[in-house]
This record gives structure tokens, sequence and C-alpha cells, in this order.
């Protein structure tokens, strides 16, 4: 291929791969994990494309090279050992992941989910339940709660604390970073930030059954005045989410829509981890008993 | 008696379903038909259903295999045009259930009934001649591990008519895959069709382990066997280390399915995350299971094409070996997100990437076997550089998995799932149809044809490509796996890229069903009369194609890694070496099939609640099982005569051939 068609095939794509860029999320992150998360996918791809293209090029070469009709390449049909070589094909693999796992080791600490995100303004608590099949998220802080859409300010850290009531599921919003399961009987934690106001999609991406598809939620990262506004609209819908309601809502339902509850039970959250701890009662998710377990306490999974 | 089987259970319901079944019932009747109308019951029963022979079951095995590939496939095609048609907003026209089920048995299928089958075939059909043996150390179990895998298989075929499968993803993670959210059969389809085939696997790998360390001929030592083999070694030893754990966490699923208990599930202390660590200290060498008698494909390959010997025999077997051991200390990074601490995730993590240095110098190793040689561009050979060219990016985003910082944000993604099916499919698959390709002249004694061979391989590997990397690319915008719909338009364009791939991937199998056909019609003309059609280097070459019963007329002696390429250069037929002795040889049994056959009606018997059948079903196997073990005609010897007769024909065919 000559110079000039190499120009006009790049003229042709160039736009498409970088338009293609701009519009891929986990490349356009909108949260300080996610950046950091995005440094780490092209870091690591990067470095490893520096020994993959040569080796898949190498690979076309020599298989051309050394076709059986082109009689002038060099043959040598009993060659089949050399220190060196040998050397420097387990010395790259060696070094690419040495420094991979030095990051490894950096990088996973510096990511751990669980690590809360130091920052001058203060973190807002957002409890999360997935459900079959739809997100329940409770802000103790302000007393409400909402189904299927997440509200969080700019700039603020958020703590989120998450269980499942029936499925395990995934709670990721890819715009803002990583992702945690979600599980009964358990509490996980996820820190994550958004640096930039805007809606993104948000999804459970572990398979929790028929009604899975409809586990996505828009997650409107707002300014401080927007958030608060919001907060004081919330406060002013009529929704209770107390145990009755509670109840109603944990049946199976898909495609729930959005829902925002002006106040809600306190101790919610801590009732639905506490309940699968109950050693008398059998499936519960059967006979709707819910809160009459006689030991409370959860299992938290502590992180150290 | 019937237990939870009655009318209800057929899915008269669902038209797709009920026409597959019309189309398969039509198929079925046609093949009994032809088999009576040409009285080949006998022929069936006599030389392929009772045979113990190891080449026959490696036959049956791969022919098995890829009839479930064709089903999974199908499974495959689904899916993709479910994603395409319903991306938008639409329903698409797979409901919930029956996607949830089609991408199920996918998985299932494509691991338990395709990859695991096919690469067991290659191995039962390579090793024995590999290292010089007669068969393998236990011809009856042999038949009775295929068996078990075959009634496995037709189990997960069965519940498409009867009942349902599971609609769980393929490892079936409880809580979901536990009766109170699963309370249909599917669960118990896939769990006894696994514990049916799993058991065979496992009995497979015992099997193979003593027929590589106790089998080889005089002076095959450890050093002295071919890569395959040694691939195979470690596999079967990775076999039966992790299929009692899948065994057993399966029972334990069953326990809590059946009797109540509570080991998984989310109440009266059930933890599921038992459950998820358990199926992954399986799950995860159980790919290596897979990869590594693929990559002995590879190495025998490329070496017999570019007519050199491996580069960095020695390296090959320590990265082998080394990969079997990491393969145990990985597992956890199927689950990053769980919630573990940093030091647990940062662990497994660097364990993972470690893998990527032995595989690296697999790779280095081919491309230096390449490295002046003469390469001739055979199928097999294209699929062995298409794997290169393909598995080396597949290993880029398994080490970018392996990070746990990158996997906080591809988990669960199309990411992943690109990810593993380019190793799988890139590393794997072509491993699978190079071998089949390399090693089939061997079996049937004719070659395959190169012309359907390449349109297949070109079209595999385009669509590969055209298939995946969308996906790819999809998992970097947010796309999760097993949705049934959404509305992205911004993902159609990819989604539709991989749909034309799979289609492309499916005219490459329908390549390969025309190259079988275009072969055998042609069989005369391309038939193999030297048994070396490739200029081969190791021992299989060194007998006769298709390889007699007995494999090799004397035991080969065994002096280099190269016998059978040092054997020509010196010119020596150790096959035409007289007098021939008596040859000790297994005596076939019906025992496996029958077995295995009662096995069938009691795994069956349960997932239905069917106790009294159930009950039938384990007796006639004990009855079976002791009766077999009072048959002390289990072996006979072939005449030093015969022996003669045979090589003589074979002898007399290569002359014509020749003129």
């Amino acid at each position: 291929m000559s110079y000039r068609k190499v120009k006009y095939l790049l003229w042709a794509i160039g736009p498409i791969l970088l338009s293609g860029c701009s519009d891929i999320e986990l490349l356009n992150p909108k949260g300080s994990i996610g950046e950091q998360e995005k440094y780490l996918i092209l870091l690591s791809m990067g470095i490893m494309l520096c020994v993959v293209i040569p080796v898949v090029s190498l690979s076309v070469f020599f298989a051309w090279h050394y076709r059986a009709t082109n009689t002038k390449a060099h043959h040598d049909p009993t060659w089949h050992h050399s220190t060196a070589i040998e050397i420097v094909v387990w010395g790259i693999p060696i070094m690419v992941v040495s420094f991979l796992g030095w990051k490894i080791w950096h990088t996973t600490h510096e990511l751990d989910p669980y690590k809360e995100i130091s920052s001058a303004t203060p973190a807002v608590e957002v409890d999360v339940v997935a459900l079959n099949w739809k997100w329940l998220f409770i802000y103790p802080q302000y007393g409400v709660a909402t189904i299927n859409v997440l509200d969080i300010p700019v700039n603020r850290p958020i703590n989120f604390r998450l269980t499942s009531d029936s499925n395990m599921n995934s709670f990721f919003i890819p715009q803002l970073g990583s992702q945690i399961y979600a599980m009964a009987g358990m509490e996980t934690r996820l820190h994550l930030m958004g640096t930039e106001t805007g809606t993104y999609l948000g999804r459970s991406t572990a398979f929790s059954g028929p009604g899975f598809s409809g586990m996505h939620f828009p997650a409107h990262v707002q300014t401080e005045e927007q958030f608060n506004e919001w907060i004081k609209a919330a406060r002013a819908s009529r929704d209770v989410l107390d145990d009755s309601a509670y109840l109603q809502l944990r049946k199976d339902s898909e495609d729930n829509p959005e829902t925002i509850y002006g106040s809600v039970k306190p101790t919610l959250f801590q009732q639905v981890t506490a309940e699968y701890d109950c050693t008398k009662k059998n499936s519960l998710r059967h006979d709707g008993d819910l809160f009459h377990c006689t030991q409370p306490g959860s299992v938290v999974m502590e992180n150290h | 008696m019937l237990g939870k089987l009655s009318i209800e259970a057929l899915p008269l319901d669902q038209p797709i379903v009920v026409w597959t079944f019309v189309v398969v019932a039509i198929l079925g009747l046609a093949v009994l038909g032809l088999v009576s109308y040409f009285g080949k019951w006998k022929y069936l029963w006599t030389d392929w259903i009772t045979s113990v022979d190891h080449k026959r079951i490696g036959i049956m095995y791969i022919l098995f295999a890829i009839v479930m590939l064709l089903r999974g496939f199908a499974d495959a095609l689904m899916m993709r045009l479910q994603q395409a048609l319903a991306a938008t907003g639409g329903a698409g026209y797979l409901p919930p259930h029956h996607y949830d089920q089609i991408f199920t048995a996918h998985g299932v299928i494509m691991i338990f009934f395709v990859a695991t089958p096919f690469i067991l075939g290659l191995m039962n059909f390579v090793v024995p001649l590999q290292i010089g043996a007669r068969d393998v150390a236990y011809p009856f179990l042999n038949s009775f591990s295929f068996w078990l895998t075959v009634m496995g298989g037709a189990l997960v075929m069965l519940s498409l008519f009867i009942g349902d499968f599971a609609a769980v993803g393929w490892v079936a993670y409880p809580p979901l895959s536990e009766l109170g959210y699963s309370p249909t059969v599917g669960v118990d389809y896939f769990i006894w069709a696994l514990q049916l085939s799993g058991l065979g696997t496992l009995i497979s790998g015992i099997n193979f382990i003593m027929t590589i360390l106790k089998m080889r001929a005089p002076g095959v030592t450890l050093m002295r066997m071919p890569v395959f083999t040694w691939t195979a070694l470690i596999t079967n030893i990775l076999i039966v280390a992790i299929f009692p754990v899948l065994t057993a966490t399966l029972a334990l699923l069953s326990a809590d399915r059946m009797l109540g208990m509570h080991f998984f599930t989310n109440e009266l202390g059930g933890n599921a995350m038992m459950y998820i660590n358990l199926i992954w200290v399986w799950g995860h060498p159980e790919v290596y299971v897979l990869v590594l008698p693929a990559f002995g494909v590879y190495s025998e390959v490329v070496s017999t094409f570019s007519g050199k010997p491996l580069f960095g025999y020695k390296g090959m077997v320590y990265a082998t070996c080394s990969i079997g051991v990491l393969s145990f200390f990985v597992w956890l990074h199927h689950f990053f997100t769980m919630g573990s601490g940093a030091n647990v995730n940062a662990f497994f993590g660097i364990m993972t990437s470690l893998i990527s240095i032995p595989t690296g110098v697999k790779l280095f190793n081919w491309l230096f076997t390449m490295y002046r040689g003469r390469i001739r561009f055979h199928s097999s050979m294209l699929w062995s550089i298409g794997f290169m060219t393909t598995f080396a990016f597949g290993g880029m985003t398994g080490v970018m998995l392996a990070i746990p910082g990158v996997d906080f944000v591809v988990h669960n993604s199309l990411f992943l799932v690109a990810h593993f099916h380019n190793v799988i499919i890139g590393g794997v698959v072509f491993g699978l149809f190079a071998g089949m390709n390399f090693w089939f002249p061997k079996a049937f004694g004719f070659t395959l044809n190169e012309t359907w061979g390449k349109i297949a391989f070109w079209f595999w590997f385009i669509g590969y490509w055209l298939a995946w990397t969308p996906m790819y690319v999809l998992g970097f915008k947010g796309m999760t796996r097993r949705l049934n719909h959404f509305n992205q338009p911004d993902w159609v364009p990819y989604l539709n890229v991989a749909f034309l791939g799979a289609v492309l991937i499916g005219i490459g199998t329908v390549a390969i069903l025309i190259q079988f056909a275009v072969s055998i019609r042609n069989r005369k003309v391309s038939a193999d009369r030297t048994g070396d059609p490739w200029g081969g280097r190791s021992l299989e070459w060194a007998t006769h194609s298709p390889v007699p019963f007995y494999n090799f007329a004397h035991t080969p002696v065994v002096t280099s890694l190269e016998q059978h390429w040092d054997d020509k250069i010196a010119g020596r037929d150790p096959n035409a070496v007289r007098p021939y002795e008596d040859i000790h040889m297994p005596r076939n049994t019906g025992a496996g099939f029958v077995i295995a056959a009662f096995g069938f009606i009691m795994c069956f018997a349960i997932i239905w609640h069917m106790w009294p059948i159930a009950v039938v079903g384990l007796v006639g196997m004990i009855i079976t099982f002791i009766v077999r073990t009072y048959n002390m005609d289990t072996d006979y010897y072939v005449p030093a005569a015969e022996v003669e007769r045979t090589e003589d024909q074979y002898a007399r065919a290569a002359i014509k051939g020749a003129v």
C-alpha cells in the first residue's frame, strides 16, 4: 500500500476512530474513581500492546517470510534451541508482569471500593437495596428514599452501603467508576464521587433473573443547589416507605417506574440486612414474615 | 410414579421449541430409518457402541462434540439476533425466561459438551499413539466415561422438549439457582447433566494419568513425550483435582433444592459466596483443562508444518507445568467485586497476571519454531497462525481483567464476555479444528478437503473478529452481559456488526460440514497410503492410516524425542520388521453403555422426582457393574498371523497408492 493510499485511509477512518472514543463511557469518565480506572486501563493496555503488537506482527511476518515457496529465506531445519532467545522470551513477560504486579498492588489498595474518598466536602450516605427487580436507594441523612433513580451532588464523596433482599446483584454506574456486589444478609461498601454534572446510566451487572434487564436507573449528578432543591422536592412526596409499604415493594416486579418516598423508616436498611440472620424462620421470602427475627445483627463484610 | 412430570411439562405453547422438536424428530427418525434400512444396527453395536478402542471412542467424542456445537451455535445466533432486535426498547422475539435458558444452555453446552468432549476426543485418539501404547490403561472405563458424557448431553437436549432448562447463567449462582427463585426443573437438569458428564470426565482424567504414566513404550521417558502428551498429562491432573469439587458443589446445591438444606440459600445461615468460591475453584482450572491440550495441538502442528523441531521443548514443558500449578491460585479473580479486602484482591490479581508469563513464553516458542522453517500453509497451520494472532489479544485483555482496578469497571460486561470468547474461540476452538484437520487422516485413512478447510478457517477467523471486536467496545460502553432488552440506540451498530460476525462464523461452521461431505466423497483420491501425509515427527505418524486396531505392529522402541523423524532420516521402517508377535488387546464390552444408560434413567427420574424409577436406575447401574466385574473374559490375543496379514494389506495398498 502506497503512502498516498495510507493517507486516504487515515482520512477516511480517522474521524470514525476519534468520534468513537469520545462516546465510549469508560474512556470518558465523570467521576474521580472512574478517572483513575481509565488511566489504569490505558496504561495496562498500552504496555501490553508494546509486546502484543510485535508478537502478532512477527507471527504474520515469520509465517510469510518462511513460507515453503520462498526458497531464498534462510532455512535451518534442525535449529531448535538458543539460550539467549530463551532468556529473552522469559525475560520480556517477566518484566512486563513485574511492572504490572507492582501496579496491581498499588492501585488495588488505592482503588479499594471500601476506602473512603478524602475530600473537603462532607460525604453523602446512600444505602442501596437490590430487590427483584429494582434498586432501592435510601438517603439516611435526609430521610428520603427512591426507586430506580439516584440523585447525588457533584464533587462530594458518596458513601454507599449495599445489600440485597433477594438475589445477588452488582451495583454499577460505569461513568462514575467501580462496581460492587449487593448480597442478601451482607453489607458491602462502595465509595464514588461524581466530578461533572450530568445523567449517567446505572445498572445491575450480575444476572438476577427474568426482570434483570429492567434493573437500570439514571444517576443524576447535580450541583449542590440542584441537589438541595431535589431533596426538598423529595421530602414533599407523600409516599411513605414504612414496613407495610416495604413488604409490598419487595415482591417481584419488573421495569419499575422511578418513585420517590418523602419519608422512610430509619432502621429499614439494618432490618433488611438482619432479616436473613434469623435462625427460626424458614424461607422468609415465602411467608413474608419479615420483621420477627429474634436474632438481629447482620453479617457485615468488613474490609480488613 | 411420574413425580412432577405431567403433560404441562411439554412446552407446547412455545412455537420455536415445538418446531425445533418437529425438525429434530424428523431428522432423528430419518437417521434411525437409514440405519435400519442398511441393516447397520449390529455394526453400530459391535463396532462402535461397545467399542473400547481408544481411537473409536475418540472419534465418537469428537462427533458428539460437533453435534453439540451445532446446538450451542444455534443458541448463540438466537442470542445475537435477540440483542440486535431488542436494542431500542422493543421486546425482541425471545421473552426473558426463554432467552435466559438459551444463554445458560449456550454456556453449558459449549464448555461441557463441545470443548471438553472435543479435547477428550483428541486426547483419546492421539495420546496412546504418541506414547506407543495399544490402548488406554482402563479401556472399559474409557467407554464408560464417554457414554456418561453423552448421557449428560442427552439430558440437556431433552430439557428442550420436556420441562425447561436452567435460566440462571452457566455457573448457576445461588440464591438465584435455589428452589425459591428457580422452582422449575431447569436447574435440576443442569445439576444432573453435569453430574453425569462430570463423573465421566473425572474417570477419563484418572484413566489418562495412568495411561501416560504407566503405558509408555520402552524408551519414552517423560522428557521424550511430545508436547501434546505433556499438555494432556497436566490437563488430566487438573481434571482429577477439580472435578470432585464440581461434583461436591453441585451435590450441595442439589441438597438445598431437594432435601431442604441451606448450604447456599439466603436464609438459615446459607452462604452463596461459598458456592461462588467453590464453583470457580473448579471453573478456573477448567479453562486450562481446555486450553492446554489446544496449546499441545499448536505445538505439534507448527513444528510439523514448519519442518523443524519445536523450539524450546523444555521451556514448553516447564511452561505447561507452571500454568497447571498457577491455575489453582487465581479463582478469586472471577469476583474481585464481591468486597474482599485490597490485599486479597491484589494477591489474586498478581497470581493471575503471572500466568501470562508461561503463556507468553509459549507464544514466543511457536514463533521461533516458525523461524527459519519451510512453512506449508495447510489448514491446520492456518488455524495455528490465526490462533497466534488472535490469542495474543485475548491474553492482553485477560491481564487487564486481572487488574482489580480495571475489573471493577469491566466485570460482567461484554468486555469480559469478549475476553473469554477471544481465548476460548481463538485459543481452544481454533486448536480443536487444527487438530481435527491434522489427525483426520490418521483416523480415517484419507485427508480432509483443503479448499473447504481453508474456506471454513477464513469465515471463522474474520467472523470471530467481526463478532467480538464490537463486544469489547460495548464493554467499554458499559454494556452488561445477559441483557434481554434495553433502549440504547448507540449500541445498535456494534450489535449489528456482531450479529454479522456470528453469521460469518455460522457459514464457517457449515463449511466444515461441507468439508466432511466433500472429503468423504473424494476419499479414494485423497487416501493417505503412507501413514505420514504431513511429514510428521512423532510416533503416531509411524503407523498406518487409518491406524490398525492394534496401533503398532511392534511396540515401538524409542531412543529420542522425535523417534519417527529420526527413523525417516535413517531409513528405518519398524513396522516391516518380522516376525510379528501375538498382540494383547482388550475385548469390547457393552457394560459402559448400559451403566451410563441406567445413569441417564436415574438422573432423569431424580429431576422429575420419580423416585421408584430413580431406584431402578441406580440398582441397574450397580447390578450391571457387578455383572461386569464377574466377566473374566476381558482380553484376548491377536495372533501374529493376523498382524502379518493386516500389515501386508497396508503394504499392498501403499504400493498401489504409489503407482
